[in-house]
């Protein structure tokens, strides 16, 4: 503990990772579940970037989502319900070399972790924050979420869900700060990659609102969208996410979008009748909270004691 | 009393100690004027200990007694460990603000009392009216009130008095208590340091003219001597109070971060610090609410740096699900706790130790934590330094409980001599030897080292949910079994390497008091005036309160009778229902009681300040009175 070096280095390795370097435990989610899919694309952005997975810290809540850290071959810190974003952001407030993932899902991140999530894309820390939105609570057992569509049968509404549900793209797009916002469906591997990569690559909190599929309890949510998609909207631009044109071909609504325009991006996630599936807003210039938080992190011990002993002396008598 | 015939004195009368309080509406700057005469008299050698009288509201009323604000400093030739009882010198701006210190029960028959007498002359009539009858009364009471123009006094130097008048008055304090004026204008230099030299001479020429008042209209003044205990003179000496303290503790413990969210009475520790702290390299986060703030500390921890957060009572009640998880991963995490009254919103500026309970037991499940309680405001600064050590070697969350008495009150104590060591950082990154699970519990004691994220082959999930020393999620009895008796092994671990409480007193006797907190002085300060007139009582002070000192149930049985005296509620013996069956303890009597089998008795208080040693001794005589009559 105490009197060991405090200027340690990195021994530097020729290494090469391959995605069984970032595989964990076996994955325990259900058959056909869309978390399968959004694992093995983290899995292959990290061997993309070939980041060391020790210097990777997946952070998640509580909930079906939440356990993906488990099943990644990184550091994990599986936290509280609603509070892996400030874990998170302390984990990145002193250690901006960690690459920092969040797995977090909409009760996690819009109901109980509200504060957080608003206060985080203020903070704009340089991490990879994916909302995996299947629009109920799976872990525990069919109960209504912030984003459940109106009369959605729940075991906590069986008559139907009684409130229109949260609208989490237009909250993040009002929040000051707000940096990278994208939206992307779980079921087309492709788009979700190169989302994913453009998230990571970013500097700053890319906020990633994956909609995902719940075979068991939200079944004829994803359904609808995937065998009618005329509802999704998918976003084209030369600053926005590439799309592969076979991935394309299962959207019939395009549209061009410029990501750094924030009015537009608002207009486009107003109307609930659309998806917008794409980058909504981009602004690499957005200050990272983690450029002050950080300062003085390589200050000697030597240092620290002379300014120690000089605020020490401010009260001598 | 006509002031202007007092004829000047020519030698001061010698004091071993003083207790004078400046009383005034809030605003006024009684308490700057109070800490500068408070340290002041630090610095010429006197033991001191200043405590703030703060105001309910944030703008009370003007002359009124809710609005009282002001400061108290007890001063003496001998160092100081509380406030001690009434005072016997007040200043006050105007008469209303003296009912509530009165009915606080603040003065003695004899107590001096310097009094603006500019009500007198006011326009309007109800106000002269309410100062005439109040003198009155405070004089049939027994106060030696002496009228005194000093708001006119004020005017001749500075056309805006009510701004100036605190330095005044500290001019007259410095005549009255033989004060260095030339050390005084040193210390108000450096106060309105910011506001440069224009501001700094006004306040120099207030502080003549009132030096200059008191010498011509007072006939006395006083001298009270240096400390002369021994190794005063080769000790350097720091005088802070006790959140600055927690601040410098922070500081020179080595924490790179301070998370936090403003909160009554623990945010001036985060105030100073937000000052300083970049000096060291350190950082404050404002978080958005209590439970970030917990949060971020922890995430900040995980990865291998160290950090804490500050908070008080409905801060704690926030945090408690990161408390938790904190004891549940086993992450290093320091949480300095300043208590004020309780429950809930409570009293947010008033001392309270209702704590206790809630931090050695307020999460659900079994979380064995340590909790450790400054008792003056020198241990506020050395035991931040203790908790990280204790925090990191047992990969524990540590509590740190002081309390509203010791955040404002102002005291000398020794300048520590820092220590690199003191500043290492806790872990560096050198690869892990995966043979090594991530909780390799020592199955004596239930200590593990960490890997930190960097560290290549240590990469592991750490959970909240019931796990192996692999950490691996586990929902097993006999896992589950483990990793409850390794977290609460630590704590016995660490019992083992504390000595028991030393004993102010015989260790043997009639009566033990038992106390814990800011109590220390006031406790001390009874039971040495009791014992002198030969009573056998004695006292102890616990710092460890999780895990307990050892040794406690074999000193409780060497005394006929065991008693806490602490500042938080307990039912009162005889009251409607109250009895045997139904009592509720203090809170540290609770634990006593159910560590040691003893019954521990106890006597406490919700009054909402601190707790005086006069009080104290009626206590104690009461209760000994009834023990010397057992045979």
């Amino acid at each position: 503990m105490f009197g060991l070096q405090a200027d340690w280095s990195h021994e530097v390795f020729e290494r090469y990772f391959t995605i069984g370097d970032y595989a964990g435990g076996e994955a325990r989610w259900c058959p056909g579940c869309g978390d399968h899919g959004i694992l093995t694309t983290v899995q292959k952005v990290l061997r993309d970037a070939q980041i060391p997975p020790e210097q990777t810290v997946a952070v998640s809540g509580i909930g079906c989502s939440s356990r993906m850290p488990h099943y990644l071959g990184t550091y994990g810190f599986h936290g509280l319900h609603g509070r892996a974003l400030p874990l998170a952001c302390g984990i990145k407030s002193r250690r901006p070399d960690l690459d920092v993932w969040v797995a977090t899902g909409d009760g996690d991140c819009f109901s109980i972790g509200t504060a957080h999530w608003i206060h985080a894309i203020r903070y704009n820390m340089d991490m990879t924050v994916m909302v995996f939105d299947n629009e109920v609570y799976g872990l525990t057992k069919a109960q209504t979420s912030p984003t459940s569509p109106l009369g959605f049968h729940t075991n906590t509404h069986p008559e139907g869900a009684i409130l229109a549900p949260h609208n989490p793209m237009a909250v993040t797009l009002g929040i000051t700060n707000a940096s990278f916002v994208a939206q992307v469906v779980d079921w087309n591997p492709p788009l979700l990659l190169d989302t994913l990569k453009a998230a990571h690559a970013h500097k700053g909190t890319s906020f990633v609102r994956i909609i995902q599929r719940c075979p068991v309890y939200a079944k004829p949510l994803a359904e609808q969208l995937q065998n009618d998609p005329s509802r999704l909207l998918l976003l084209h631009h030369e600053h926005g996410i590439p799309v592969n044109q076979s991935a394309a071909r299962l959207f019939p609504n395009h549209l061009e979008h410029d990501p750094s325009n924030l009015s537009a991006a608002r207009d486009l996630v107003s109307d609930p009748s659309l998806l917008p599936i794409g980058l909504l807003y981009y602004n690499p210039d957005a200050p990272r909270y983690e450029d002050l938080s950080s300062q003085g992190a390589d200050m000697t011990p030597e240092t620290k004691l002379d300014a120690l002993n000089a605020a020490l002396d401010r009260f001598t008598i | 009393m006509n002031n202007r015939s007092m004829t000047k004195s020519t030698a001061p009368m010698e004091l071993q100690e003083h207790i004078v309080e400046i009383v005034s509406d809030s605003g006024e700057g009684a308490q700057k004027a109070g800490q500068t005469f408070g340290a002041l008299s630090a610095r010429m050698g006197n033991g001191v200990w200043t405590v703030e009288i703060i105001p309910a509201e944030i703008k009370p009323p003007t002359r009124s007694p809710a609005g009282a604000s002001g400061i108290r400093i007890r001063l003496g030739s001998h160092s100081i460990s509380n406030m001690g009882d009434e005072a016997d010198l007040v200043v006050a701006f105007n008469e209303q603000v003296l009912f509530s210190r009165i009915a606080n029960g603040a003065y003695k028959e004899g107590t001096i009392v310097f009094l603006e007498d500019k009500w007198l002359s006011d326009s309007a009539p109800e106000i002269v009216n309410q100062y005439q009858q109040a003198v009155t009364e405070f004089r049939a009471n027994g106060l030696i009130v002496h009228e005194l123009p000093i708001e006119e006094a004020c005017l001749k130097v500075t056309p805006n008095p009510r701004l100036g008048k605190n330095m005044f008055v500290l001019g007259m304090l410095c005549r009255i208590y033989s004060r260095d004026l030339q050390l005084a204008k040193t210390e108000i230099s450096e106060i309105f340091k910011r506001k440069g030299e224009k501001v700094i001479g006004i306040n120099h020429r207030l502080l003549d003219a009132g030096y200059d008042f008191a010498r011509e209209n007072l006939d006395f003044y006083y001298q009270i001597p240096p400390r002369s205990e021994q190794g005063q003179e080769a000790e350097r000496f720091i005088v802070t109070n006790g959140n600055t303290a927690l601040g410098l503790g922070v500081m020179a413990s080595g924490m790179e971060m301070v998370a936090m969210y403003p909160i009554t009475p623990a945010t001036s520790a985060s105030h100073y610090l937000a000052d300083v702290f970049h000096q060291v390299g350190g950082f404050v986060h404002q978080a958005e609410d209590e439970i970030a703030a917990v949060g971020f500390a922890i995430g900040a921890s995980y990865a291998g740096k160290t950090a804490c957060t500050i908070t008080s009572g409905p801060g704690l009640a926030l945090k408690t699900e990161m408390l938790a998880l904190a004891v549940m991963a086993e992450i290093p995490l320091v949480v300095c706790l300043v208590q004020r009254g309780g429950p809930s919103t409570g009293l947010p500026t008033k001392v309270e130790q209702g704590d206790l309970l809630a931090s050695l037991f307020g999460e659900p499940g079994d979380a064995p934590k340590v909790v450790l309680a400054a008792a003056t405001i020198e241990e506020c600064l050395h035991y931040v330094i203790l908790a990280r050590r204790i925090a990191e070697t047992f990969r524990t969350p540590v509590i740190l409980l002081t309390d509203a008495n010791l955040a404002t009150g102002v005291q000398p104590y020794p300048r520590p001599e820092p220590s690199a060591d003191w500043l290492a950082a806790p872990i560096d990154q050198s690869e892990w030897d995966e043979t090594i699970p991530p909780y390799n519990w020592d199955e004596q004691t239930g200590l593990s080292p960490r890997p930190i994220p960097g560290m290549a082959k240590g990469q592991y999930v750490l959970t909240g949910l019931a796990h192996t020393d692999a950490s691996k999620v586990a929902y097993d009895s006999s896992s589950n079994e483990r990793g409850c008796r390794m977290r609460s092994r630590k704590l016995a671990a660490l019992a083992a390497t504390l000595k028991p409480p030393k004993i102010n007193g015989d260790d043997q006797g009639d009566l033990l008091i038992v106390g814990w907190g800011s109590t220390l002085g006031a406790i001390e300060e009874a039971v040495d005036k009791v014992r002198a007139e030969g009573h056998k009582v004695s006292s102890l002070h616990l710092r460890f309160l999780a895990p307990m000192e050892p040794g406690l149930k074999s000193i409780f049985s060497r005394f006929k009778k065991v008693m806490t005296i602490e500042i938080n509620y307990s039912d009162t013996p005889g009251d409607p229902y109250i009895n045997d069956d139904t009592r509720r303890y203090a809170q540290l009597a609770w634990l006593l009681r159910a560590h040691t089998l003893v019954d521990v008795d106890c006597k406490s208080v919700v009054h909402g300040h601190p707790l005086q040693p006069g009080m104290i001794q009626r206590v104690l005589l009461q209760h000994l009175e009834q023990l010397e009559g057992e045979v």
